[in-house]
């Protein structure tokens, strides 16, 4: 006796307006890139965390990010195979899946999620590295392209602050290597009150970004904080920082959230909106692409909202007061690059982590561990023990990968998510209830 | 009386346990899960409400106090003749679906004499199963399929023979009727079938079987309502039960071993495919869990592959391994590796009980690393599962467990296998006492 299975057909996907909106501004973005040899655009590549799409736009340059490719290979379930394709030419089956999706989407041509070739690159800029694999990645990155290669380096926030020293190092590298750099790449000279500009208008994002984020402090929560966050922090991690569309995207994005937080309604899931929240999750970690709608699935049929997630801070963190800076244009982009989620300290994490769980009146917390993403997994079963301990919810683990389809074992996720859930149920309940 | 059902669907067996309203366990019921959960289901509830009646006829039996052997005598009478009544029905559901296939144009011509030689085979059948089930009487097996499938094949040969019916077209109706039975749920009431058999066990005329008799008969009386239902396990999405009357194996096996052993911190469970570390708070509410993930190395069916390997049986393992002085060090937890290193080392003249020490140790390596990702162990543990049976592992885990953290009461409970049912048997408890409390309030 087999369950049957009901796939929902395309067409019957809910998404809400704010989605279909998101969509149409990377799609718009795909083909800015795709068109990019026919229009005499230079492109950038660059990586998510911490990425100066302010800077890059000072140069006319077009911003190309490896890692939303590899996500958009993994959401139309293309990954699997670039992965192979990678491993078949000497990737280890342990390297970053974002790696090998990227590197093996190269080896067969390129090809976007828009069904045209993406660009060459014409510099890459790595601003980041509180991942170590970026570094190697665009390692392999400039032996394909043979292009010039930035490397900003971000100091690791191991004492759990930002010091002027820092500042003063990151801007130092901005002035005399990025800035000088990206001017003979793009032969545009920079200009630092464009520079202001854009950044006015992304704290001006950044604002109703924050906001929005925030309304998951309400019950019911009118968000999902992880798998609708996900979209959410498309635009702002993106290409689109800085820019009208983004502030566009994000007061619509508040509109419609404040809408539903008026009606008291919770958050809209592509089988439609949420009947009741049953229970308020905070989740550490990154998503799986592969099975997304799959994984999501098992937390709305559940009741379960996650109202707090630490990916959504994966590009740079805003919820403690950060805004880009038109007064202090280099050193707020430094103060970003420092601030991303993994560049923070295992403390930090911990910190934060207790304070999404309190704040957001959160009944426990779930980390996804990724397989192949150690800058998150390490330390990850400390940083649960410890949550667990100051907050005394309830904590759960479990482990998937990127956009590696075999690291996603549905029926053992689903397990133990059911047992997360009832297990949050029992401890709820049996407080007063006799053993 | 009210009774609250637990069923455990594990991938290999599917167990139930029922409760009464003390909290008390009733009986057990454990059967093959096949590949029909819905009839594995109603066969192991079937068996723990058989196993329910012997507790009660027990409990009857002991207010009157003092006939002692001849409770055990009559209670073994008396559960032959149950068996010997399901037996019946099912060889009557069996001739039925034998005679049913006779039909269509194959059978035009020798329809008739294929239904004679059918009847005459069951009727010796019929006539042979009280010798089946009688006092002394070996059987191989308890499954249906098992006792009637031999008999029916030596009967069949005999009969066609004589009537001069082909016995590949009798063997072929019998293979045809015999998956449809098994996986038929069981039918019939099991009051009948205990009336039948009491009736049967009361011909003998003692003293003892009729006053025996006449309490059991009062025993009967009383009902068996099933009052709540839980359903746990891997196979629980796929009963028709909803939501509420599902649980999961991780708070059912947390509970069912606070049952057991009230002052377990950690439950560790080792079964087929999963291998299980739970930490439960002093009335049995989890605390935290881990499982093995990506892959099921080091559980229970590594030691199927092993003893296939190896040319034994399951439970050979352990006591062969207990005789080791010098453990072979295996890393692997990999069943496809461990087969190849095994091959290896006895190619190499390492002793087999050395090497399979070695292998009995690599699953309790990587139950401790579960263990210690769920946060340690604590003291009480309690061991289920499978291999909470086999001693080799069981001296592994308390090698290790002492060596890792000290002190550690381990308890290990003869019913362990039904740890998952017994939780699931007091969640439906509690379940229905909230449902009536909801009601009068």
């Amino acid at each position: 006796m087999k369950p049957s299975v009901v796939k929902a057909q395309p067409q019957d996907v809910l998404k809400d307006a704010s989605m279909i909106k998101q969509k149409q501004m990377m799609a718009a973005h795909y083909d800015r890139l795709t068109q990019a040899p026919e229009t005499g655009a230079k492109v950038a590549s660059t990586f998510v965390p911490g990425n100066l799409n302010e800077l890059i736009m000072c140069f006319d340059l077009v911003n190309n990010l490896p890692e939303v490719n590899a996500i958009q290979s993994g959401l139309r379930k293309q990954s699997g195979a670039y992965i192979m394709e990678a491993e078949r030419a000497g990737h280890s089956e342990d390297v970053c899946t974002y790696v090998k999706s990227d590197i093996g989407m190269m080896m067969k041509g390129n090809i976007g999620p828009n069904g045209k070739k993406l660009p060459d690159p014409d510099v890459l800029l790595l601003s980041y590295t509180g991942c170590f694999t970026f570094l190697k990645w665009f390692e392999l990155l400039r032996e394909q392209y043979k292009c010039p290669t930035i490397f900003l380096q971000t100091p690791y926030m191991a004492d759990g602050k930002v010091t002027p020293n820092m500042i003063q190092y990151m801007v130092k590298q901005l002035k005399e290597d990025v800035i000088p750099t990206l001017e003979q790449v793009s032969g545009v000279k920079f200009d630092i009150d464009r520079l202001r500009e854009y950044l006015k208008k992304s704290a001006q994002a950044e604002d109703d970004l924050v906001y929005i984020l925030q309304t998951g402090k309400n019950k019911p929560s009118p968000i999902d904080a992880y798998f609708g966050g996900i979209y959410y922090i498309g635009p702002i991690f993106g290409a689109f920082r800085g820019t009208d569309d983004a502030i566009e995207y994000y007061r619509f994005l508040r509109e419609e959230v404040d809408e539903r937080l008026a009606k008291g309604l919770g958050p809209v899931t592509p089988d439609g909106p949420m009947a009741e929240e049953k229970y308020r999750l905070v989740v550490e970690g990154p998503p799986n692409y592969t099975s997304f709608r799959q994984f999501w699935k098992m937390f709305y049929d559940e009741g379960a909202t996650v109202v707090a997630s630490s990916y959504t801070k994966v590009g740079g963190t805003y919820d403690f007061g950060f805004r880009h800076d038109p007064d202090r244009p280099l050193e707020s982009l430094a103060e970003y690059c420092l601030g991303v989620y993994t560049n923070r300290s295992l403390p930090m994490r911990i910190d934060m982590l207790c304070n999404y769980i309190n704040e957001y009146e959160a009944d426990g917390l779930l980390i996804n561990s990724i397989k192949s993403c150690n800058s998150f997994s390490a330390g990850q079963l400390l940083i649960m023990r410890e949550v667990e301990k100051r907050t005394g919810k309830p904590a759960a683990f479990i482990e998937t990968d990127l956009v590696d389809p075999r690291y996603f074992s549905a029926a053992n996720v689903k397990n133990r998510l059911e047992s997360y859930f009832q297990m949050v149920e029992q401890k709820r309940s049996g407080k007063g209830a006799a053993a | 009386m009210k009774t609250f059902v637990g069923i455990d669907l594990g991938s290999t067996t599917t167990k139930a346990v029922l409760l009464d309203e003390d909290e008390t366990v009733l009986g057990r019921g454990i059967t093959n899960s096949r590949s029909n959960y819905e009839t594995a289901c109603s066969v192991a509830t079937e068996e723990a409400k058989i196993d329910a009646r012997f507790t009660l006829f027990r409990r009857e039996f002991g207010a009157a106090g003092t006939l002692g052997d001849q409770v055990e005598e009559f209670l073994g009478a008396l559960e032959r003749s149950f068996r010997l009544e399901q037996f019946l029905e099912q060889l009557t559901d069996l001739e039925e679906t034998c005679t049913r296939l006779v039909r269509g144009e194959r059978f035009e011509k020798i329809g008739e004499g294929v239904k004679a030689a059918l009847a005459e085979v069951f009727r010796r059948l019929r006539a042979e199963a009280p010798a089946m089930y009688a006092p002394d009487a070996d059987r191989k097996s308890d499954f249906f399929r098992d006792i009637a499938g031999s008999r029916y094949l030596a009967l069949a040969e005999e009969v066609g023979r004589e009537s001069g019916v082909p016995y590949d077209v009798l063997l072929n109706i019998y293979d045809k009727s015999i998956i449809a039975v098994e996986n038929r749920p069981p039918s019939g009431s099991l009051d009948e079938k205990f009336k039948n058999a009491l009736q049967r066990v009361s011909k003998e005329k003692t003293d003892a079987a009729s006053v025996l008799g006449k309490k059991a008969e009062h025993a009967l009386g009383i009902e068996l309502e099933e009052t709540y239902l839980v359903g746990t396990g891997y196979g629980r999405v796929t009963l028709p039960f909803s939501k509420e009357h599902i649980r999961s194996e991780i708070l059912c096996h947390g509970l069912g071993a606070h049952m057991m052993y009230p002052k377990t911190r950690t439950v560790l469970d080792i079964g087929g495919q999963d291998t299980k570390g739970i930490q439960v708070d002093p009335r049995g509410i989890v605390e935290n869990f881990q499982m093995n993930d990506r892959c099921a190395a080091g559980c229970g069916r590594y030691l199927g592959y092993i003893a296939d390997e190896m040319n034994m049986g399951l439970h050979e393992l352990g006591p062969l391994a207990m005789k080791s002085s010098k453990p072979a060090r295996i890393n692997s937890t990999c069943t496809v590796f461990a087969g190849a290193e095994l091959r290896d080392r006895l190619a190499l003249g390492e002793k087999r009980e050395d090497i399979l020490a070695g292998l009995h140790r690599a699953i309790i390596l990587r139950a401790i690393s579960i263990l210690s990702r769920s946060g340690g162990v604590a003291d009480q543990m309690t061991f289920t599962g499978g291999v909470a049976k086999n001693e080799a592992a069981v001296r592994e885990l308390k090698k290790l467990i002492a060596e890792n953290y000290g002190d550690v009461t381990i308890n290990i409970n003869p019913d362990s296998i039904y740890t998952g049912a017994l939780g699931g048997a007091e969640f439906a408890r509690r379940a229905a006492e909230g449902r009536m409390e909801g009601l009068d309030a």
